[in-house]
């Protein structure tokens, strides 16, 4: 099993940061990837349990589907960075 | 400044002419818990200006009962730590161990209650973050029954595993602090409505453990500390002496508790922390670039080190050809802890263990290893993955080097009554 363990290079760390959108340094890099090979390989041990019968005894919650007040839309934009005639203003999509 | 208890000193003044159970007790809350109109930043730069516009129901329940909020307490950020040193607003020093830290996630609320800052705080539990404090700050910490307290308001971090506790100095205060907060809340639909065998949390906080039974779960005093274990058994003879009986149990899948609990933790933080996209909230960047080139700039600027590293592995953790391999695995471990303490608790009231296999560490210490800080969290991250209450009641003092040890009972789901009578009888 330690070829996934191996797997963990600059390359697979630069691609999960991608992945999760978190821009990391050259340097920060580095370092996660001999933390990141330290903690995988020790989470290899969950090989080693059993397939366990989950029988979760859940029961759905519900609630009557009633108009209820909400935030104003001033008070829900007061914490952006950017907003337009009273919307949330983000980066272009793409 | 290693004494910041406080990431936001203010005041919010209960209602005053109310008769409530708490009127004029001071209470600190820790700052991943919303107070509409006083910033909450979860210890993160990331939320550095963000001033809920709204209360989480735990505190509109405190200002109902007539509590002063004295202020919000410093934390790892996010809850992502266990020595609330990953803070972006510097470590808190404890005040039961100077030059220690105070143990973590909810350091600063601790903290507070062990300096006399606050007579009862809040904080919040995902995988022993009310209780390692508790532990190492020598006071009272509660994490309660999953689904008996709302989280409407918690900032989520492990939505799946966290709850908002009490901590005091008393195992009687802590309680009394529950008696307020705990009860169903029709905006957190995993809150259930309880039957209590007595009045109130606050009494069933007696003494009385004659006839309880307590099951010792051997691989929990196995990797301790000796001066932990030593203070542990003092503890446990305490018991006896006061007519308790303790017989040694095995708990055979906890020796994956602590990977099942990061995999799942992780997992969790890599989709609730996807929110953090500076849109609605969050700093100013100059970040120019399209939406992902902008995303991922004020997250490199707005994230520690620790956040950083728990969302890349928790991605990691649910990517394609991983799955199954981690996330699948460790549900698996969670249902195998689940079914290892159901049996352990249908033999014995309690469950009782070290709460931390270690004293406090002194500042500084482990802050670059994060793997073996994980490692200290062996004790406490099960009780989460079984959804069950525990309490931390101070034990006494290491022998080895005079520090804070804490002893952790655990019950059966909703058997918070039976955790507080036992636990106080230590007082």
């Amino acid at each position: 099993m330690s070829d996934d363990a191996d797997a963990v290079d600059t390359e697979a760390v630069r691609h999960v940061a991608d992945l999760a959108r978190v821009d990391l340094e050259a340097d920060e890099i580095e370092a996660f990837t001999g933390q990141f090979a330290d903690i995988l390989e020790y989470f290899e041990t969950l090989d080693e349990v059993p397939e366990v019968e989950r029988e979760a005894d859940l029961t759905n919650v519900m609630r009557p589907d009633e108009e209820r007040d909400s935030l104003d839309r001033e008070v829900a934009l007061q914490n952006a960075p950017e907003t337009e005639d009273g919307f949330f203003k983000g980066p272009n999509v793409s | 400044m290693a004494d910041t208890i406080f990431i936001t000193d203010e005041r919010i003044d209960g209602d005053t002419d109310a008769d409530g159970p708490l009127a004029g007790c001071t209470v600190a809350i820790k700052d991943n818990i919303s107070t509409e109109g006083v910033r909450t930043t979860c210890g993160s730069a990331m939320l550095e200006d963000y001033v809920p516009p709204y209360d989480a129901t735990v505190v509109s329940r405190l200002k109902d009962a007539g509590a002063t909020i004295v202020g919000k307490t410093n934390m790892d950020e996010f809850g992502m730590g266990t020595t609330t040193e990953t803070s972006a607003f510097g470590p808190t020093d404890n005040p039961a161990a100077p030059g220690h830290v105070p143990g973590g996630s909810s350091g600063g609320s601790a903290a507070a209650v062990a300096a006399g800052e606050a007579e009862l705080a809040l904080g919040s539990d995902t995988g022993g973050s009310i209780r390692c404090p508790a532990a190492f700050c020598g006071v009272v910490g509660i994490k309660p029954t999953y689904g008996l307290v709302s989280r409407y308001g918690l900032v989520a971090y492990g939505n799946s595993l966290e709850q908002i506790g009490p901590f005091g100095e008393t195992v009687e205060d802590a309680a009394a602090l529950l008696d307020v907060i705990a009860g169903p809340d029709d905006r957190d639909a995993t809150t259930r409505a309880v039957e209590l065998d007595g009045e109130s949390y606050a009494d069933a906080a007696t003494g009385d453990v004659d006839g309880l039974t307590i099951g010792v779960p051997t691989e929990l005093v196995e990797g301790a500390d000796e001066g932990v274990v030593d203070t542990f058994w003092d503890a446990i003879a305490e018991l006896e002496a006061q007519g308790a009986e303790y017989h040694e149990v095995s708990l055979p899948s906890v020796e994956h508790a602590v990977e099942a609990y990061y995999v799942i933790a992780m997992s969790e933080a890599s989709s609730n922390l996807a929110r953090f996209d500076g849109v609605r909230y969050g700093p100013e960047t100059d970040a120019d670039g399209n939406w992902n080139e902008a995303f991922s700039a004020v997250r490199k600027e707005g994230f520690g080190d620790e956040v950083k590293r728990r969302i890349l592995l928790g991605t990691y953790a649910l990517s394609a050809g991983y799955h199954d391999k981690y996330y699948k695995k460790a549900q698996d471990a969670r249902a195998w802890v689940k079914q290892d303490f159901d049996e352990a608790l249908s033999e014995a009231d309690v469950l009782a263990s070290p709460t931390m296999p270690v004293t406090p560490f002194e500042q500084g210490e482990s802050v670059d290893d994060p793997l073996q800080m994980y490692l200290a969290d062996a004790n406490t991250v099960p009780v989460n993955l079984a959804d069950l209450p525990a309490i931390s009641v101070p034990a006494g003092e290491s022998d080895a080097d005079g520090l804070p040890v804490g002893l952790q009972l655990v019950g059966p789901s909703f058997g918070e009554e039976r955790l507080i009578r036992a636990a106080s009888a230590l007082e």
